[in-house]
């Protein structure tokens, strides 16, 4: 039940989007169309439930002060953590990369989809984000760390996806000339996010 | 003989507080700029620490841009970029925990701050040093001036204080009936605000305003 709990919240209540403002550059920059935005969407997902438990082990063997006992007695006081972002930054722009040309040698269909956006993904702040916050919450297993990087790819492709859907229709609404384009989007995913905040006081 | 200080390097630092600003016209570095503005503090030391990491990571990035391979630059670049935030994540530590305990997770976040790798692969590695340290410095007070206008209005209103000090004149408004908008110190007025700040600058200057 738990894990189940853990993926929920990730996706509703603290939705990457509304609630911690991750990955705002690409949302707004790719939300033109909902076929773009449905690549770069699945691209998260899929990127986020690889990275996050790489950097779980990453974080849990290596770099937790103290976590490098199985090297030896010496290494019990040795605490890597100074070094975290510069090793979570670098495991994800290597998974990108590592994920990108999987892909193009299996599912060549699925690359020419996702194409441009993978690389695009080494600088998303979800992907670093939803490691931090995995280092931030210490999870207990490396299950309900998957968990959550899943559920907040799904959070964050709900909301690229709805934004999407949005600015497909307002193209025939008649907004004030100044806030069209951008400024509209802004306001547009502000609503959204107070419409987001009802899940807020849901307890699970 | 070109001066130390000209017309075009004046233009390099006024762009992008103005009509290349990097939050409402660029749409660069948004990610951090809102979560963190519910204070006019955090706001100062964000500003502070990418003003920092820009203006290094651009002049690094600059003199070595003629020997990095163009296959892996993303990867210096994050590189140079992960070592510096690294460095602001623990002087903030070491100085001011209480910032950077509201900040958490936000300080590490500089690192994908679209802002800086942006600026680093647009204008850094085909320009000069000098160039490229006065595009850096452009663009983070462009980008701190959002930050510290939307903090400005969101704290103002949401907790009547400026900085965590009470403002005078308030005491007198509370007895007669005024409260705190509590709406303005969640997530989403942020964006309301910046949607705001975008529909007056344009307003101002029409050349800006794009297609539906």
């Amino acid at each position: 039940m738990d894990l189940v709990n853990i993926f929920i919240k990730g996706v509703f209540i603290d939705n990457m989007i509304f609630a911690y403002f991750l990955g705002m550059c690409s949302y707004l920059a790719v939300s033109k169309t909902v076929t773009t935005a449905n690549g770069l969407g699945l691209a998260v997902i899929f990127v986020l439930g690889i990275t996050v438990p790489v950097n779980y082990i990453l974080e849990n063997q290596v770099l937790k002060a103290g976590a490098l006992q199985w090297l030896g007695e010496d290494f019990v006081n040795v605490d890597l953590n100074v070094l975290s972002l510069i090793m979570f930054i670098a495991v994800v722009s290597a998974m990108v990369q590592l994920v990108e040309m999987i892909i193009e040698k299996f599912s060549p269909a699925l690359y020419s989809s996702l194409g441009i956006f993978l690389p695009l993904i080494a600088v998303n702040c979800a992907i670093l984000g939803g490691a931090l916050f995995m280092q931030e919450r210490q999870y207990s297993t490396i299950i309900e760390a998957t968990s959550f990087a899943l559920g907040s790819g799904v959070g964050w492709y709900l909301a690229i996806v709805a934004i999407a859907a949005i600015r497909e229709k307002i193209r025939y609404s008649n907004v004030p000339a100044p806030l069209r384009g951008l400024g509209i989007t802004y306001i547009i995913t502000g609503l959204m996010g107070i419409a987001f905040m009802c899940f807020m006081g849901i307890k699970i | 003989m070109k001066s130390f200080f000209n017309k075009q390097h004046q233009k390099l630092i006024a762009d992008p507080m103005g009509d290349q600003n990097p939050i409402t016209i660029q749409v660069l570095g948004i990610c951090s700029a809102l979560a963190i503005t519910t204070q006019l503090e955090n706001a100062l030391v964000m500003t502070l620490a990418v003003i920092f990491v820009m203006t290094s990571a651009s002049s690094i990035i600059s003199i070595l841009r003629n020997h990095i391979p163009n296959r892996i630059r993303i990867i210096v670049q994050l590189l140079v970029v992960a070592s510096l935030v690294a460095l602001v994540d623990q002087i903030l530590k070491a100085f001011l925990p209480d910032a950077s305990e509201q900040l958490s997770v936000f300080i590490g976040l500089i690192i994908t701050n679209c802002i800086i790798m942006g600026r680093l692969e647009a204008f850094a590695m085909g320009n000069k040093l000098w160039e490229s340290f006065l595009d850096a410095l452009g663009n983070a007070f462009g980008y701190g001036w959002i930050l510290v206008a939307v903090a400005f209005v969101r704290e103002l209103f949401g907790s009547g204080k400026l900085l965590g000090y009470e403002i005078p004149g308030f005491s007198y408004l509370y007895e007669m009936g005024y409260m705190n908008n509590n709406l303005m110190i969640l997530p989403p007025m942020a964006l309301i605000v910046v949607g705001l700040i975008i529909w007056i600058q344009r307003s101002r200057n029409h050349e800006l305003i794009e297609e539906n």
